[in-house]
């Protein structure tokens, strides 16, 4: 190759910490846009699809008893804002206490499953079979015995929701290398020590796995319970909007407990985050890949 | 030159395998990993045993720790019987067994904390060891944050924290690539030489077996059995350069020589 053709020669002229500050420099620019997008697509797509549904349905005049514009919606919504917080505390309620009843029994009875083989065989096939039975179906029944207070609601988010808390904690427990388990005897730890130092939070993120799906199970199970016979709640509001073709109330109901939903997920998240600390660098380590 | 003698047999034993078998019963009928093993080693003496895999080196290793039983046959300990996994050894299992959610020094923390030690200066003693290792700076950091021969440096820490009379080692570097390993061996005989404990390491890599040693007992193929017990009579500290020494190289054909006439390698 020719002298003045190799391109090394041109390089050598580069000051190298000169070049690494315009690397970091653009780096961190990357960085910053990357996050940006991050939120801006998302809500983007989201005001794109409001846009579209709010000129749809006037330009093709929807009856709003069909399909509400979302400006009706949010009127709705803001007019009825007091209603919506009544019964959603209700059902906030239920939510919470099946998720807390989930969590009551299904910890203890992943922990028996652990560490008593001959539980885990009998009572392992009936756990899998009331999953497998339709808990809506049940709902009647619970109504019949427990009435219709709150008990019943309770009862069946907890049904619902208890399943993969104990599965999860079982097999967060179960999965562990051996060679974990031979340390903790070679240093001396006994079986206690072993359990709260090494298999315990070692289950951790699969518990935690577990409590996100449950939490959005428990509220599928609130709603279920005020469906089948309830006086309040998110799910009685609906039922109610719904017979009397409040379509715009209707909606708001569900927007509500969308946001319910989302802000229970996210309180599990948080609890996460503060018992894990190594997820939070985790997490950003892999945003950062990503970007 | 070292003086040490081949066999243990003039002094008093450490560490005493008598007779030792093992058979585990599988799905495929029973296996015989091991078949009447009998090693003596002395205190403070570095002990390699080599074998192709399968041939029961990590069951032995295993029975030693006390984490095993034998199917017959014993373990001793300066006499006393070895019938509860042992808590007076350091062991460094072939991937470095770290807790997650425990930073380097944590992890190295955990073994004062299983043995009680005083929590200050068991801290220090953790960080002199990890800066021995040429781990300081790295003492905050997660084991994902690490490389593998961090990570397995950071093992061989929690290992020796508390002083241990023996140090149980199975492939502690059969995962690391081939610079990292030479690096970890030297540490090692570093370590071994400040303090003279005990060694058991079980290795499928002959010069790393070798280069360590006072003695290598090489294993036949399943069922393990003693094939032979060399005495690696090179001076120490035993350097880089020495690998390529006329010594090192007929101890290597040695045992390359067995492993031909036992099939275990095959020169077409």
């Amino acid at each position: 190759m020719a002298e003045t053709e190799n391109p090394l020669a041109q390089s050598q002229g580069v000051d190298i910490a000169e070049l690494e500050a315009r690397m970091e420099g653009s780096r961190a620019r990357r960085e910053r846009r990357a996050r940006f997008r991050q939120i801006l697509y998302p809500f983007g797509v989201v005001i794109g699809l409001l846009v579209v549904w709010e000129a749809g349905t006037r330009i093709l005049d929807v009856p709003a008893f069909l399909l509400p514009p979302p400006s009706a919606i949010a009127v709705s919504f803001i007019a009825n804002s007091s209603l919506l917080l009544f019964h959603g505390w209700i059902t906030t309620a239920e939510i919470l206490l099946g998720f807390a009843l989930s969590i009551i029994v299904g910890i203890p009875l992943a922990l028996a499953i652990f560490v008593w083989p001959a539980f885990s065989r009998s009572i392992l096939p009936l756990l899998v079979s009331s999953q497998a039975m339709p808990k809506v179906a049940v709902a009647p029944l619970f109504l019949v015995w427990f009435g219709f207070g709150l008990l019943p609601k309770v009862l069946i988010a907890f049904l619902i929701a208890f399943f993969p808390v104990v599965i999860n904690t079982a097999v967060g427990l179960a999965s562990i290398e051996p060679e974990k388990i031979y340390l903790a005897r070679s240093m001396g730890f006994g079986a206690i020590t072993t359990f709260f130092k090494i298999r315990l939070p070692n289950a951790l993120p699969a518990i935690f796995g577990g409590l996100k799906i449950s939490i959005t199970l428990a509220v599928v199970g609130a709603v279920v319970g005020e469906f089948v016979g309830g006086d309040a709640g998110l799910g009685y509001l609906l039922m109610v909007a719904n017979g009397s073709m409040d379509t715009q109330l209707l909606f708001a109901g569900i927007v509500a407990l969308t946001v319910l939903g989302v802000a229970l997920f996210l309180l599990i998240e948080l609890a996460e985050r503060l018992a894990l600390p190594r997820h939070i660098i985790a997490g950003d380590k892999a945003i950062r890949d990503a970007a | 030159m070292t003086s040490f003698s081949s066999g243990a047999d003039g002094e008093r034993a450490y560490l005493c395998v008598q007779d030792l078998s093992k058979v585990y019963a599988t799905h495929d009928g029973p296996v015989r990993a091991l078949e009447q093993v009998s090693v003596r080693a002395r205190r403070g003496e570095f002990l390699s045993v080599l074998g192709p895999s399968g041939c029961g080196k990590s069951t032995l290793l295993m029975i030693a720790a006390g984490l095993l039983r034998p199917s017959s046959g014993a373990v001793s300990i300066d006499g006393a019987l070895v019938t509860r996994p042992r808590t007076d050894i350091g062991i460094v299992f072939q991937s470095p067994v770290l807790l997650e959610w425990r930073t380097a020094l944590g992890n190295v923390m955990l073994q004062a904390e299983a043995k009680k030690l005083e929590r200050t200066a068991a801290r220090r003693r953790a960080r002199e060891l990890l800066s021995s290792v040429g781990l300081s700076g790295f003492e905050d950091k997660y084991p994902h944050e690490l490389s593998g021969g961090m990570r397995q440096r950071v093992s061989l820490c929690r290992a020796l924290i508390h002083n241990p009379n023996q140090l149980l080692m199975d492939e502690p570097f059969g995962a690391l690539d081939a610079l990292t390993r030479d690096q970890l061996v030297l540490d090692l005989q570093q370590i071994w030489n400040e303090r003279r404990m005990t060694v058991l390491f079980v290795t499928h890599s002959v010069p790393e077996a070798v280069f360590l040693s006072d003695r290598v007992m090489v294993m036949t193929p399943r069922p393990g059995r003693v094939d032979r017990m060399i005495d690696i009579e090179l001076p120490r500290p035993r350097t880089l350069a020495m690998r390529e020494t006329p010594e090192f190289a007929s101890y290597v054909r040695e045992i390359l020589d067995l492993f031909l006439a036992r099939g275990i390698l095959r020169e077409h």
